[in-house]
Protein backbone atom coordinates (compact mmCIF):
# COMPACT_ATOMS: atom_id res chain seq x y z
CA UNK A 1 0.00 0.00 0.00
CA UNK A 2 2.88 2.36 -0.86
CA UNK A 3 -0.03 4.94 -1.92
CA UNK A 4 -0.20 5.57 2.27
CA UNK A 5 3.22 7.14 2.05
CA UNK A 6 3.91 10.46 1.79
CA UNK A 7 0.95 13.63 1.71
CA UNK A 8 1.16 14.05 -1.72
CA UNK A 9 1.91 10.29 -3.05
CA UNK A 10 3.02 10.57 -6.79
CA UNK A 11 4.38 6.56 -7.31
CA UNK A 12 1.55 4.11 -5.54
CA UNK A 13 3.12 1.00 -7.12
CA UNK A 14 6.60 0.07 -6.33
CA UNK A 15 8.03 -3.40 -5.99
CA UNK A 16 9.13 -1.92 -2.15
CA UNK A 17 5.41 -1.78 -1.93
CA UNK A 18 6.05 -3.09 2.07
CA UNK A 19 7.55 -0.12 2.72
CA UNK A 20 4.62 2.21 3.62
CA UNK A 21 3.07 -0.66 5.87
CA UNK A 22 5.98 -1.02 7.71
CA UNK A 23 6.14 2.30 8.53
CA UNK A 24 2.50 2.04 9.60
CA UNK A 25 3.66 0.03 11.97
CA UNK A 26 6.22 1.99 13.24
CA UNK A 27 9.70 0.59 11.57
CA UNK A 28 11.91 2.10 8.87
CA UNK A 29 13.00 -0.36 6.40
CA UNK A 30 16.00 -0.27 4.50
CA UNK A 31 16.82 -2.54 1.73
CA UNK A 32 19.65 -5.57 1.65
CA UNK A 33 20.46 -7.08 -1.82
CA UNK A 34 20.01 -11.42 -0.52
CA UNK A 35 23.06 -11.91 -3.17
CA UNK A 36 26.03 -9.87 -2.39
CA UNK A 37 24.45 -8.28 0.67
CA UNK A 38 24.81 -4.29 -0.26
CA UNK A 39 22.43 -2.19 1.62
CA UNK A 40 20.46 0.72 0.58
CA UNK A 41 18.13 3.51 2.14
CA UNK A 42 15.89 4.46 0.97
CA UNK A 43 14.94 0.59 0.03
CA UNK A 44 15.41 -0.64 -3.63
CA UNK A 45 14.22 -3.69 -5.21
CA UNK A 46 17.17 -4.01 -7.64
CA UNK A 47 20.77 -3.94 -6.20
CA UNK A 48 22.98 -1.41 -7.60
CA UNK A 49 26.03 -3.27 -7.16
CA UNK A 50 25.46 -6.75 -8.58
CA UNK A 51 21.95 -5.93 -10.18
CA UNK A 52 20.12 -8.90 -8.36
CA UNK A 53 16.31 -8.38 -7.83
CA UNK A 54 16.45 -10.74 -5.28
CA UNK A 55 16.41 -8.42 -1.60
CA UNK A 56 14.68 -8.23 2.12
CA UNK A 57 13.98 -5.12 4.11
CA UNK A 58 15.97 -4.82 7.48
CA UNK A 59 15.12 -2.69 10.23
CA UNK A 60 17.60 0.84 11.16
CA UNK A 61 17.64 2.52 13.39
CA UNK A 62 17.13 6.07 12.50
CA UNK A 63 19.96 7.30 14.10
CA UNK A 64 21.18 10.16 11.89
CA UNK A 65 23.23 13.48 11.63
CA UNK A 66 22.03 16.35 9.68
CA UNK A 67 23.67 16.82 6.44
CA UNK A 68 22.29 20.10 5.01
CA UNK A 69 18.61 21.66 5.36
CA UNK A 70 16.11 24.49 4.13
CA UNK A 71 13.04 25.93 4.80
CA UNK A 72 10.72 26.11 2.33
CA UNK A 73 8.43 28.78 1.86
CA UNK A 74 7.21 28.59 -1.62
CA UNK A 75 6.09 25.41 -1.68
CA UNK A 76 4.11 23.52 -4.66
CA UNK A 77 0.76 21.72 -5.03
CA UNK A 78 -0.84 19.99 -1.71
CA UNK A 79 1.64 21.65 0.40
CA UNK A 80 0.94 25.07 0.52
CA UNK A 81 -1.07 24.79 3.70
CA UNK A 82 1.92 23.31 5.17
CA UNK A 83 4.32 25.92 4.27
CA UNK A 84 6.65 27.16 5.72
CA UNK A 85 8.44 23.98 6.18
CA UNK A 86 12.08 22.83 6.92
CA UNK A 87 13.49 20.18 4.79
CA UNK A 88 16.15 18.60 6.10
CA UNK A 89 19.01 15.85 4.16
CA UNK A 90 20.87 13.50 6.54
CA UNK A 91 23.13 11.05 7.14
CA UNK A 92 21.62 7.37 8.58
CA UNK A 93 24.18 5.35 10.81
CA UNK A 94 23.78 2.32 9.06
CA UNK A 95 23.32 3.28 5.29
CA UNK A 96 22.30 5.58 2.99
CA UNK A 97 20.72 9.07 3.13
CA UNK A 98 16.93 10.32 4.02
CA UNK A 99 15.15 13.54 2.89
CA UNK A 100 12.12 14.49 5.42
CA UNK A 101 10.78 17.49 7.27
CA UNK A 102 12.59 18.26 10.16
CA UNK A 103 10.04 18.17 13.05
CA UNK A 104 8.35 19.66 16.05
CA UNK A 105 10.75 18.46 18.71
CA UNK A 106 13.36 20.49 16.97
CA UNK A 107 13.29 24.02 17.14
CA UNK A 108 14.58 26.34 13.98
CA UNK A 109 16.90 28.04 15.74
CA UNK A 110 18.75 24.67 17.23
CA UNK A 111 19.30 23.57 13.74
CA UNK A 112 22.97 23.06 12.77
CA UNK A 113 24.17 20.78 10.22
CA UNK A 114 26.45 17.67 11.96
CA UNK A 115 23.69 17.67 14.58
CA UNK A 116 21.99 14.38 15.82
CA UNK A 117 18.82 13.52 14.97
CA UNK A 118 16.14 10.51 15.10
CA UNK A 119 13.97 9.48 11.92
CA UNK A 120 10.57 8.69 13.55
CA UNK A 121 7.75 7.03 12.14
CA UNK A 122 4.29 8.98 11.69
CA UNK A 123 0.94 9.05 10.62
CA UNK A 124 -0.75 12.28 9.39
CA UNK A 125 -3.80 12.47 12.16
CA UNK A 126 -5.58 15.22 10.27
CA UNK A 127 -6.28 13.22 7.05
CA UNK A 128 -9.03 11.03 6.54
CA UNK A 129 -7.34 8.04 4.51
CA UNK A 130 -4.23 6.57 5.55
CA UNK A 131 -0.82 9.26 5.24
CA UNK A 132 2.15 7.50 6.77
CA UNK A 133 5.69 9.20 6.77
CA UNK A 134 8.92 10.30 8.74
CA UNK A 135 10.17 12.99 10.18
CA UNK A 136 13.35 14.10 11.64
CA UNK A 137 13.36 14.55 15.69
CA UNK A 138 15.30 15.14 18.96
CA UNK A 139 17.48 12.05 19.47
CA UNK A 140 15.28 10.02 21.83
CA UNK A 141 12.07 11.07 20.30
CA UNK A 142 9.91 7.78 20.20
CA UNK A 143 7.39 6.67 17.77
CA UNK A 144 3.83 6.15 19.47
CA UNK A 145 0.39 4.83 17.91
CA UNK A 146 -1.55 7.72 17.06
CA UNK B 1 38.33 13.42 -38.47
CA UNK B 2 36.20 16.41 -39.83
CA UNK B 3 35.40 18.84 -37.32
CA UNK B 4 32.26 20.25 -36.58
CA UNK B 5 31.49 23.66 -37.04
CA UNK B 6 28.75 27.04 -36.54
CA UNK B 7 28.13 28.44 -39.00
CA UNK B 8 25.09 30.85 -38.62
CA UNK B 9 23.22 32.13 -35.05
CA UNK B 10 20.19 33.66 -33.99
CA UNK B 11 18.60 34.76 -30.97
CA UNK B 12 14.85 36.05 -30.04
CA UNK B 13 14.19 38.55 -27.23
CA UNK B 14 13.52 36.32 -24.20
CA UNK B 15 10.57 37.22 -21.57
CA UNK B 16 6.75 36.86 -21.28
CA UNK B 17 6.57 36.54 -25.12
CA UNK B 18 2.71 36.90 -25.27
CA UNK B 19 2.79 38.05 -28.66
CA UNK B 20 3.70 34.86 -29.99
CA UNK B 21 3.31 30.46 -30.00
CA UNK B 22 6.31 28.36 -29.29
CA UNK B 23 6.70 27.83 -33.63
CA UNK B 24 6.84 31.42 -34.15
CA UNK B 25 9.26 31.63 -31.36
CA UNK B 26 11.28 29.44 -33.09
CA UNK B 27 11.15 30.89 -36.44
CA UNK B 28 12.56 34.23 -34.91
CA UNK B 29 15.71 32.62 -34.20
CA UNK B 30 15.74 30.29 -37.47
CA UNK B 31 15.43 33.10 -39.62
CA UNK B 32 18.01 35.20 -37.99
CA UNK B 33 20.76 32.21 -37.96
CA UNK B 34 19.74 31.37 -41.72
CA UNK B 35 20.76 34.98 -42.45
CA UNK B 36 23.77 35.04 -40.75
CA UNK B 37 25.04 31.39 -42.18
CA UNK B 38 23.93 32.98 -45.78
CA UNK B 39 22.09 29.79 -46.53
CA UNK B 40 18.83 28.57 -47.59
CA UNK B 41 16.46 25.83 -46.61
CA UNK B 42 17.23 23.48 -49.43
CA UNK B 43 21.16 23.11 -48.00
CA UNK B 44 19.63 22.28 -44.74
CA UNK B 45 19.92 18.35 -43.86
CA UNK B 46 18.05 18.06 -40.82
CA UNK B 47 16.70 19.86 -37.57
CA UNK B 48 17.06 19.26 -33.90
CA UNK B 49 14.74 20.47 -31.66
CA UNK B 50 15.85 21.28 -27.71
CA UNK B 51 12.98 21.57 -25.30
CA UNK B 52 11.13 20.28 -22.53
CA UNK B 53 7.58 19.33 -23.93
CA UNK B 54 5.44 19.34 -20.23
CA UNK B 55 5.56 23.11 -20.52
CA UNK B 56 3.38 23.25 -23.89
CA UNK B 57 0.13 22.71 -24.38
CA UNK B 58 1.36 21.59 -27.95
CA UNK B 59 2.51 17.74 -27.94
CA UNK B 60 5.07 16.52 -29.81
CA UNK B 61 6.77 19.59 -30.41
CA UNK B 62 9.44 18.88 -33.33
CA UNK B 63 6.84 18.43 -35.94
CA UNK B 64 5.05 21.45 -35.32
CA UNK B 65 8.13 23.37 -35.29
CA UNK B 66 9.84 21.34 -38.22
CA UNK B 67 6.30 22.56 -40.42
CA UNK B 68 5.99 26.17 -39.61
CA UNK B 69 9.55 26.59 -40.50
CA UNK B 70 8.81 24.73 -43.91
CA UNK B 71 11.64 22.00 -43.12
CA UNK B 72 8.91 19.29 -44.44
CA UNK B 73 10.29 16.52 -45.27
CA UNK B 74 13.61 16.42 -43.92
CA UNK B 75 13.83 15.03 -40.79
CA UNK B 76 13.13 16.47 -37.38
CA UNK B 77 13.53 15.20 -33.80
CA UNK B 78 13.65 16.78 -30.46
CA UNK B 79 16.22 15.97 -27.26
CA UNK B 80 14.77 15.73 -23.97
CA UNK B 81 17.33 16.30 -20.33
CA UNK B 82 15.24 19.40 -18.51
CA UNK B 83 17.56 22.62 -18.48
CA UNK B 84 20.06 20.90 -20.61
CA UNK B 85 17.94 20.18 -23.51
CA UNK B 86 19.45 22.78 -25.90
CA UNK B 87 22.86 21.42 -25.22
CA UNK B 88 21.47 17.72 -26.08
CA UNK B 89 20.34 19.02 -29.48
CA UNK B 90 23.92 20.47 -29.82
CA UNK B 91 25.41 16.98 -28.98
CA UNK B 92 22.99 14.77 -31.17
CA UNK B 93 23.78 17.44 -34.05
CA UNK B 94 27.42 17.50 -33.72
CA UNK B 95 27.14 13.35 -33.35
CA UNK B 96 25.29 13.01 -36.52
CA UNK B 97 27.69 15.23 -38.40
CA UNK B 98 30.43 13.85 -37.02
CA UNK B 99 29.17 10.34 -37.89
CA UNK B 100 29.07 11.27 -41.66
CA UNK B 101 24.91 10.81 -41.95
CA UNK B 102 24.22 14.67 -42.31
CA UNK B 103 26.24 17.83 -43.40
CA UNK B 104 24.36 20.33 -42.13
CA UNK B 105 21.95 20.73 -39.61
CA UNK B 106 19.78 22.92 -37.48
CA UNK B 107 19.48 23.18 -33.79
CA UNK B 108 16.77 24.92 -32.36
CA UNK B 109 16.19 25.60 -28.86
CA UNK B 110 12.97 26.82 -27.83
CA UNK B 111 10.53 27.00 -24.86
CA UNK B 112 7.45 28.93 -23.99
CA UNK B 113 6.98 28.83 -20.69
CA UNK B 114 4.57 31.29 -19.72
CA UNK B 115 1.78 29.07 -21.58
CA UNK B 116 0.25 27.00 -18.28
CA UNK B 117 -1.91 28.81 -15.50
CA UNK B 118 -0.47 28.89 -12.35
CA UNK B 119 -1.49 25.91 -10.64
CA UNK B 120 -0.27 24.04 -13.68
CA UNK B 121 3.36 25.82 -13.03
CA UNK B 122 2.89 24.68 -9.31
CA UNK B 123 1.88 21.31 -9.76
CA UNK B 124 5.50 20.83 -12.32
CA UNK B 125 7.26 22.33 -9.69
CA UNK B 126 6.24 19.56 -6.90
CA UNK B 127 7.62 17.11 -8.88
CA UNK B 128 11.33 18.40 -9.71
CA UNK B 129 13.05 16.06 -7.68
CA UNK B 130 12.94 12.22 -6.98
CA UNK B 131 9.12 11.48 -6.96
CA UNK B 132 8.88 8.23 -5.10
CA UNK B 133 11.08 9.38 -1.73
CA UNK B 134 11.81 12.69 -1.93
CA UNK B 135 8.91 15.11 -3.69
CA UNK B 136 6.35 13.79 -0.80
CA UNK B 137 7.83 16.47 1.56
CA UNK B 138 7.13 19.26 -1.24
CA UNK B 139 10.63 19.55 -2.65
CA UNK B 140 11.39 22.40 -5.13
CA UNK B 141 14.02 23.45 -7.42
CA UNK B 142 15.28 26.55 -5.04
CA UNK B 143 14.64 23.68 -2.10
CA UNK B 144 17.25 21.48 -3.71
CA UNK B 145 19.77 24.59 -4.57
CA UNK B 146 19.27 25.34 -1.10
CA UNK B 147 20.18 22.24 0.23
CA UNK B 148 23.47 22.84 -1.52
CA UNK B 149 24.23 26.15 -0.62
CA UNK B 150 23.75 25.49 3.11
CA UNK B 151 25.99 23.16 2.60
CA UNK B 152 28.23 24.82 1.00
CA UNK B 153 29.01 27.50 3.50
CA UNK B 154 28.80 24.77 6.00
CA UNK B 155 31.84 23.27 4.29
CA UNK B 156 33.81 26.18 2.75
CA UNK B 157 32.14 29.61 5.43
CA UNK B 158 30.83 30.72 1.60
CA UNK B 159 28.22 33.53 2.59
CA UNK B 160 24.65 34.16 1.25
CA UNK B 161 26.07 38.01 0.38
CA UNK B 162 29.12 36.50 -1.98
CA UNK B 163 26.02 34.44 -3.75
CA UNK B 164 24.25 37.86 -4.10
CA UNK B 165 27.08 39.10 -5.66
CA UNK B 166 26.63 36.87 -8.88
CA UNK B 167 23.01 38.11 -9.35
CA UNK B 168 24.31 41.91 -9.13
CA UNK B 169 27.08 40.49 -11.76
CA UNK B 170 24.72 39.06 -13.70
CA UNK B 171 21.84 41.80 -13.54
CA UNK B 172 25.16 44.57 -14.58
CA UNK B 173 25.09 42.67 -17.28
CA UNK B 174 21.75 41.85 -18.40
CA UNK B 175 21.08 45.74 -18.70
CA UNK B 176 23.55 45.65 -21.77
CA UNK B 177 21.66 42.60 -23.54
CA UNK B 178 19.10 43.53 -25.26
CA UNK B 179 17.84 40.04 -26.01
CA UNK B 180 17.35 39.62 -22.16
CA UNK B 181 13.83 39.84 -19.64
CA UNK B 182 16.01 41.82 -16.70
CA UNK B 183 17.92 44.93 -18.68
CA UNK B 184 18.05 46.46 -15.29
CA UNK B 185 20.86 46.49 -12.49
CA UNK B 186 20.21 45.44 -9.09
CA UNK B 187 21.61 46.84 -5.69
CA UNK B 188 22.43 44.52 -2.73
CA UNK B 189 20.27 46.31 -0.45
CA UNK B 190 17.02 46.01 -3.12
CA UNK B 191 18.04 41.55 -3.41
CA UNK B 192 18.40 41.05 0.48
CA UNK B 193 15.11 42.61 0.64
CA UNK B 194 13.18 40.67 -1.82
CA UNK B 195 11.29 37.82 -0.64
CA UNK B 196 12.57 34.46 0.62
CA UNK B 197 11.80 31.65 -1.88
CA UNK B 198 13.72 28.44 -0.19
CA UNK B 199 16.08 29.84 2.80
CA UNK B 200 18.72 31.14 2.49
CA UNK B 201 18.18 31.86 -0.90
CA UNK B 202 15.56 34.46 -1.70
CA UNK B 203 14.04 35.32 -5.23
CA UNK B 204 17.27 37.00 -5.79
CA UNK B 205 19.07 33.98 -6.05
CA UNK B 206 16.71 32.38 -8.51
CA UNK B 207 16.38 33.21 -12.49
CA UNK B 208 12.64 33.63 -14.23
CA UNK B 209 11.12 31.75 -16.02
CA UNK B 210 10.75 32.64 -19.82
CA UNK B 211 9.95 32.78 -23.22
CA UNK B 212 12.30 32.69 -25.62
CA UNK B 213 14.41 30.37 -28.91
CA UNK B 214 17.74 30.69 -29.59
CA UNK B 215 19.07 28.82 -33.11
CA UNK B 216 22.91 27.51 -34.02
CA UNK B 217 23.38 26.16 -37.35
CA UNK B 218 25.83 22.91 -36.98
CA UNK B 219 27.98 22.11 -40.89
CA UNK B 220 31.12 19.58 -41.18
CA UNK B 221 34.46 21.30 -42.19
CA UNK B 222 34.36 20.74 -46.11
CA UNK B 223 31.21 22.75 -45.97
CA UNK B 224 31.76 25.29 -43.24
CA UNK B 225 34.58 26.47 -45.02
CA UNK B 226 32.78 26.60 -48.18
CA UNK B 227 29.79 28.25 -46.58
CA UNK B 228 31.06 30.76 -43.51
CA UNK B 229 32.12 34.37 -44.55
CA UNK B 230 32.95 35.08 -40.77
CA UNK B 231 34.96 33.00 -38.44
CA UNK B 232 33.61 29.21 -38.37
CA UNK B 233 33.67 28.69 -34.46
CA UNK B 234 34.22 24.82 -33.65
CA UNK B 235 33.14 22.90 -31.43
CA UNK B 236 36.52 21.35 -29.92
CA UNK B 237 35.81 19.73 -26.59
CA UNK B 238 32.09 17.80 -25.87
CA UNK B 239 31.61 16.87 -22.25
CA UNK B 240 28.68 14.58 -21.03
CA UNK B 241 28.02 13.22 -18.10
CA UNK B 242 25.10 12.46 -15.22
CA UNK B 243 24.58 12.21 -12.04
CA UNK B 244 21.87 10.86 -9.40
CA UNK B 245 18.83 11.87 -9.51
CA UNK B 246 18.19 12.12 -5.78
CA UNK B 247 19.95 14.12 -3.46
CA UNK B 248 20.51 11.18 -1.32
CA UNK B 249 22.80 8.70 -3.55
CA UNK B 250 25.34 12.22 -3.95
CA UNK B 251 28.53 11.60 -3.03
CA UNK B 252 28.79 15.21 -2.00
CA UNK B 253 26.24 18.29 -2.09
CA UNK B 254 28.55 21.04 -2.94
CA UNK B 255 29.09 20.86 -6.07
CA UNK B 256 28.06 18.99 -9.12
CA UNK B 257 29.31 15.47 -10.52
CA UNK B 258 28.56 15.30 -13.43
CA UNK B 259 29.15 19.01 -14.45
CA UNK B 260 33.32 17.93 -12.79
CA UNK B 261 33.18 14.47 -15.17
CA UNK B 262 31.74 16.58 -18.39
CA UNK B 263 34.41 19.70 -17.87
CA UNK B 264 37.12 17.11 -17.77
CA UNK B 265 36.15 15.12 -20.93
CA UNK B 266 35.46 18.88 -22.72
CA UNK B 267 39.12 20.24 -21.54
CA UNK B 268 41.03 16.52 -22.30
CA UNK B 269 39.17 16.97 -26.00
CA UNK B 270 39.71 19.92 -26.75
CA UNK B 271 43.31 20.12 -25.44
CA UNK B 272 43.17 22.97 -22.98
CA UNK B 273 43.06 23.62 -19.46
CA UNK B 274 40.08 25.92 -16.96
CA UNK B 275 43.15 28.89 -17.83
CA UNK B 276 42.86 28.85 -21.61
CA UNK B 277 39.12 29.92 -21.51
CA UNK B 278 38.53 33.51 -22.25
CA UNK B 279 34.89 33.67 -21.92
CA UNK B 280 32.89 31.22 -20.18
CA UNK B 281 28.55 30.62 -20.03
CA UNK B 282 27.86 28.65 -17.13
CA UNK B 283 24.06 27.57 -15.53
CA UNK B 284 23.23 30.05 -13.23
CA UNK B 285 19.58 28.60 -12.28
CA UNK B 286 20.31 29.47 -8.58
CA UNK B 287 23.29 31.87 -7.43
CA UNK B 288 24.56 28.86 -5.76
CA UNK B 289 25.24 27.18 -9.07
CA UNK B 290 27.12 29.71 -10.08
CA UNK B 291 29.43 29.33 -7.56
CA UNK B 292 29.64 26.04 -7.73
CA UNK B 293 30.30 26.22 -11.57
CA UNK B 294 33.54 28.19 -10.95
CA UNK B 295 34.87 25.33 -8.68
CA UNK B 296 33.52 22.45 -11.09
CA UNK B 297 35.01 23.89 -13.76
CA UNK B 298 38.30 24.48 -12.06
CA UNK B 299 38.39 28.31 -12.34
CA UNK B 300 39.13 28.58 -9.15
CA UNK B 301 39.69 25.93 -6.12
CA UNK B 302 36.55 23.92 -4.97
CA UNK B 303 35.34 26.46 -1.81
CA UNK B 304 36.90 29.15 -3.34
CA UNK B 305 33.62 30.33 -5.19
CA UNK B 306 32.23 32.83 -2.99
CA UNK B 307 35.62 35.19 -3.04
CA UNK B 308 35.92 34.68 -6.73
CA UNK B 309 33.06 36.57 -7.01
CA UNK B 310 33.58 38.70 -4.31
CA UNK B 311 37.07 39.73 -6.04
CA UNK B 312 35.28 40.44 -8.98
CA UNK B 313 36.85 37.86 -10.73
CA UNK B 314 34.27 36.76 -13.24
CA UNK B 315 33.30 40.05 -14.20
CA UNK B 316 34.88 41.37 -18.17
CA UNK B 317 38.75 42.45 -16.84
CA UNK B 318 38.64 39.48 -14.41
CA UNK B 319 40.73 35.84 -14.38
CA UNK B 320 37.67 34.74 -16.03
CA UNK B 321 34.37 36.94 -17.77
CA UNK B 322 31.55 34.45 -16.77
CA UNK B 323 27.72 35.31 -18.03
CA UNK B 324 28.40 38.85 -19.95
CA UNK B 325 25.02 38.43 -21.67
CA UNK B 326 23.33 38.15 -17.93
CA UNK B 327 23.40 34.49 -17.68
CA UNK B 328 20.04 32.84 -16.66
CA UNK B 329 19.41 34.87 -14.17
CA UNK B 330 19.03 38.44 -15.94
CA UNK B 331 18.51 37.01 -19.74
CA UNK B 332 16.11 34.67 -18.46
CA UNK B 333 15.73 30.90 -18.91
CA UNK B 334 13.23 29.13 -21.18
CA UNK B 335 14.71 26.01 -20.03
CA UNK B 336 15.27 24.13 -23.80
CA UNK B 337 16.22 27.36 -25.30
CA UNK B 338 19.40 28.01 -22.65
CA UNK B 339 21.87 25.85 -23.38
CA UNK B 340 21.64 26.89 -27.78
CA UNK B 341 21.42 30.55 -26.37
CA UNK B 342 24.77 30.25 -23.94
CA UNK B 343 26.23 29.18 -27.51
CA UNK B 344 25.46 31.39 -29.61
CA UNK B 345 26.58 34.16 -26.53
CA UNK B 346 29.96 32.17 -26.87
CA UNK B 347 30.08 32.49 -31.04
CA UNK B 348 29.37 36.41 -30.94
CA UNK B 349 31.91 36.57 -28.15
CA UNK B 350 34.81 34.36 -30.29
CA UNK B 351 33.51 36.38 -33.59
CA UNK B 352 34.12 40.12 -31.57
CA UNK B 353 30.54 41.04 -32.14
CA UNK B 354 29.74 41.27 -28.60
CA UNK B 355 29.81 45.17 -28.52
CA UNK B 356 30.25 46.82 -25.16
CA UNK B 357 29.88 43.56 -23.45
CA UNK B 358 32.84 42.35 -25.90
CA UNK B 359 35.80 39.97 -23.49
CA UNK B 360 38.56 41.74 -25.42
CA UNK B 361 40.68 38.74 -27.21
CA UNK B 362 37.72 35.98 -26.44
CA UNK B 363 39.40 33.04 -28.82
CA UNK B 364 38.11 30.14 -26.50
CA UNK B 365 34.58 29.97 -25.19
CA UNK B 366 33.15 27.27 -23.09
CA UNK B 367 29.44 26.18 -22.17
CA UNK B 368 28.71 24.62 -19.30
CA UNK B 369 24.62 23.39 -19.28
CA UNK B 370 23.24 21.59 -16.06
CA UNK B 371 20.09 19.74 -16.60
CA UNK B 372 17.41 19.50 -13.06
CA UNK B 373 19.41 19.30 -10.36
CA UNK B 374 22.75 17.98 -11.95
CA UNK B 375 21.47 14.56 -13.14
CA UNK B 376 23.00 15.83 -16.66
CA UNK B 377 25.78 18.57 -17.30
CA UNK B 378 26.81 19.17 -20.91
CA UNK B 379 30.02 21.30 -21.35
CA UNK B 380 31.31 22.34 -24.56
CA UNK B 381 34.63 24.33 -25.67
CA UNK B 382 34.60 26.25 -28.77
CA UNK B 383 37.43 28.08 -30.56
CA UNK B 384 37.47 30.67 -33.22
CA UNK B 385 39.13 29.56 -36.37
CA UNK B 386 42.51 31.68 -36.90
Amino acid sequence: MFKWFGKVNFSPFTKVADFAQHLKEGHIMGSRCKTCGATSFPPRADCSECMSGDFEFFEISGKAKLHTYTKIVAAPTGFQDLAPYIVGVADLEETGRILAWIGETIKEDEIKIGMDVQVVPQIFDELEEIKVYYSLEKPGTSWTKM
Amino acid sequence: MSKVGIIGIGHGVFGRRSDATVQELAFEAFRTAMDDAGIERKDLDASVIGSVPEYHKQRSLAGVINEYLGLIPKPAWLTEVACASGSAAIRTAWMAIKAGVHDIIAVIGCQKMTELETPEILALMGRVGEVQWESIYGTTFPGYYSLFARRHMHEFGTTHEQLLKVAIKNHYYGAKNKYAFFQKEITMEKALASDMVAAPLQVFDCCVNADGAACVILANEDRAKEICKKPVVWLEGMGCATASMSVLRRPNLYSIPSAVEAGAQAYEMAGVGPGDIKVAEVHDCFTIAEIMAYEDLGFCKKGDGGRFIEDRQTYIGGKIPVNVDGGLKAKGHPIGTTGVSMTVEICKQLRGEAGERQVPNADIGLTHNVGGIGQYTFVHILKRED
